[in-house]
């Protein structure tokens, strides 16, 4: 153990058996401590230690894989010791998604359900989330899965009291202070909001995954029309998205 | 054609399956690879493929294949189960035995039977077998539809593509003292959310039987048994998930996470069994009983040192077996001793 771990603000070690272990930094969501755990991540990666398989950042943590025959959970504790100092939580420049998004209540199913729970109309909804930007704090649970940050307070409600036996790659959905877009399709208990015609996964590309963790997103509004005729190019391998600059 | 098996029949859920897929979780992508890598570790081994290629994962109840190829040199290791060579220009079938290498021609059937006393048994063929590596692997992962033979379980119809067209004449080999028992205590490290649970929760994981149920699959091992209490609240904040992670939902019943577990997830993990166990965990069926034993990552990382010499030293216990020729010789001079049959298939005559 290392004082470090004891010191407030200053991520702890916590075993996961004998090939993880977990650096967390604390229990939020925030922009802050995914840029901290992020950083560590590039850290981890760029110091190459031998043994290290692959790392996870999610939203408040560090997931480190290793070969337990290549080094042990202590050695592994005093590699990742000096790189725990000084990360920085300020967000690094990374790349922009604008996902086409269609809000058409054939498919943003829970919204006229969500603008209920809310109080507010189905169009304030849309232009709340749609003008929103999203940080993607996490990529898991499945290929591709983005869970966004930077949910409007005003959109926040608990997931669906009944989950759906199925929810379709693409849907755009939210819960607490989170949206998610569902990468294939799914159980899930979301709201469905939207759908992208976006495929954010996708084996013809390199990476399959569209989006990374650190990664921008905001949601522009289309029709159904445009929506159906973008999921036919997606589906032939025809769209491609381009990512902009972040925005400072 | 290419050389190929030709699945006659697809047991239960029969996947390609390696040592997994690394260095993609950060893109949510599971890891997948075979559930007890041990015993895919000797079935590479008996027929000269490197340890981790992939083989055929037969979970319950095998398939039946026939060798569409001009020869193949197979071996089975894993749970017990009737295993069949028939048709071909064998007049009569023979049987396969665990642990043991055989060369098969074309036209040959092969048919697997029920497995008992385990959930898998690994099929290798010799040279492994000619799918796409998808992301650096393999394995199967059917809920992503990646890997394997078109990122599915094999089918009836289907041909499973051999790298080698034929396989040489040569002494087939078995492999003595591989220990394929579970432990009496699959052995855990604590964390990383133990302290999320009430203190009678931990004693009752060291402490108390749990039964395997029926709603395991290569994702989770659900157990039955004492419910473990949390004492503040069920919900985390997801993290990332370790194998052998043992996550507690609002039921309190643990699910040991396996091979093709979410990379990240959102309920407390009490504990996470450790590596050199979760082999034998992979093999448990469905009313088998685990107890836990809570151990010190010293002991865990010695486990696991103490198991890799082991599997590394499994070349040197690889025996000849006798040609069915020479067997026959020894049982015409002792044609009387009916045990004198299975001394004389074990090896050499005393």
């Amino acid at each position: 153990m290392t004082a470090a771990e004891h010191l407030p603000h200053r991520p702890r070690f916590l075993a996961a058996g004998d090939t993880a272990l977990v650096v967390e930094f604390g229990d939020r969501v925030d922009a802050e401590m995914s840029a901290r755990v992020l950083a560590l991540a590039r850290r981890v990666e760029a110091a190459g230690i031998a043994g290290v398989v692959e790392t996870v950042p999610t939203f408040r943590s560090l997931m480190v894989h290793y070969d337990p025959l290549t080094l042990t959970n202590a050695e592994l504790r005093a590699r990742l010791a000096p790189l725990l100092a000084d990360l920085s939580g300020e967000v690094p420049a990374g790349r922009h998604w604008r996902l086409p998004a269609c809000y058409d209540a054939g498919l943003g199913l829970d919204l006229a359900e969500v603008a209920a729970r809310t109080g507010l109309s189905a169009a304030d909804v849309v232009k709340a989330h749609s003008g929103a930007p999203f940080r993607v704090y996490m990529v898991g649970f499945l290929p591709g899965f983005a869970y966004l940050g930077g949910l409007p307070a005003a959109l926040e409600l608990p997931r669906r009291e009944n989950p759906r036996l199925k929810v379709d790659a693409g849907s755009i959905a939210i819960a607490m202070a989170m949206s998610v877009i569902y990468s294939i399709d799914s159980p899930g208990g979301w709201n469905v909001l939207a759908r992208t015609p976006v495929w954010l996964w996708d084996l013809r590309r390199d990476p399959a995954a569209l989006v990374s963790a650190g990664d921008t997103v905001s949601f522009a509004p289309i029709s159904r029309a445009e929506y159906d005729e973008l999921a036919g190019k997606a589906q032939a391998g025809e769209l491609r998205l381009t990512p902009q600059p972040q925005r400072a | 054609m290419k050389p190929a098996l030709r699945l006659l029949s697809a047991g239960l859920l029969t996947t390609l399956q390696d040592r997994g897929r690394f260095g993609y979780q950060q893109l949510g992508i599971p890891v997948s690879g075979a559930l007890d890598p041990v015993s895919l570790g000797a079935a590479n081994l008996l027929v000269g493929n490197p340890a981790d290629t992939a083989a055929l994962e037969i979970a319950y109840q095998g398939p039946s294949l026939v060798v569409d190829a001009d020869s193949v040199r197979i071996a089975c290791v894993g749970a017990a189960a009737p295993i069949e060579i028939v048709g071909g220009r064998a007049r009569a079938g023979r049987r396969l035995a665990m642990l043991e290498s055989a060369r098969l021609t074309r036209g040959e059937e092969l048919h697997i039977g029920a497995l008992t006393g385990g959930a898998v048994l690994y099929l290798a063929a010799a040279g492994g077998f000619d799918v796409p590596c998808v992301l650096g692997s393999r394995s199967t992962l059917v809920r992503a539809g990646i890997g394997g033979l078109d990122g599915r379980a094999l089918a009836v119809g289907d041909r499973l593509p051999l790298c080698q067209a034929r396989a040489a004449e040569a002494e087939e080999v078995r492999l003595a003292g591989l220990n394929l028992a579970p432990p009496p205590r699959f052995r855990i490290m604590l964390g990383p959310q133990d302290d999320y649970f009430t203190p009678q929760a931990l004693a009752a994981l060291s402490q108390a039987s749990y039964t395997v149920t029926p709603a395991s699959d290569r994702m989770g091992m659900r157990l039955d048994g004492p419910r473990l209490g949390h004492s503040k609240g069920y919900d985390i904040i997801s993290d990332g998930i370790a194998p052998g992670a043992i996550q507690v939902p609002g039921n309190g019943l643990p699910i040991v996470l396996l091979a093709d577990r979410q990379t990240t997830g959102g309920y407390p993990k009490i504990a996470t069994v450790i590596s050199a166990d979760l082999p034998a965990l992979g093999r448990l069926t469905p009313g088998a009983h685990v107890r836990f034993e809570v151990v010190s990552i010293e002991a865990a990382e010695a486990a696991r040192r103490a198991q890799a010499t082991e599997l590394s030293g499994l070349a040197q216990r690889l025996s000849p077996v006798p040609r069915p020729a020479e067997i026959d010789e020894s049982l015409l001079q002792r044609a009387n001793l009916v045990s004198g049959m299975v001394d004389a298939l074990a090896g050499d005559a005393p």
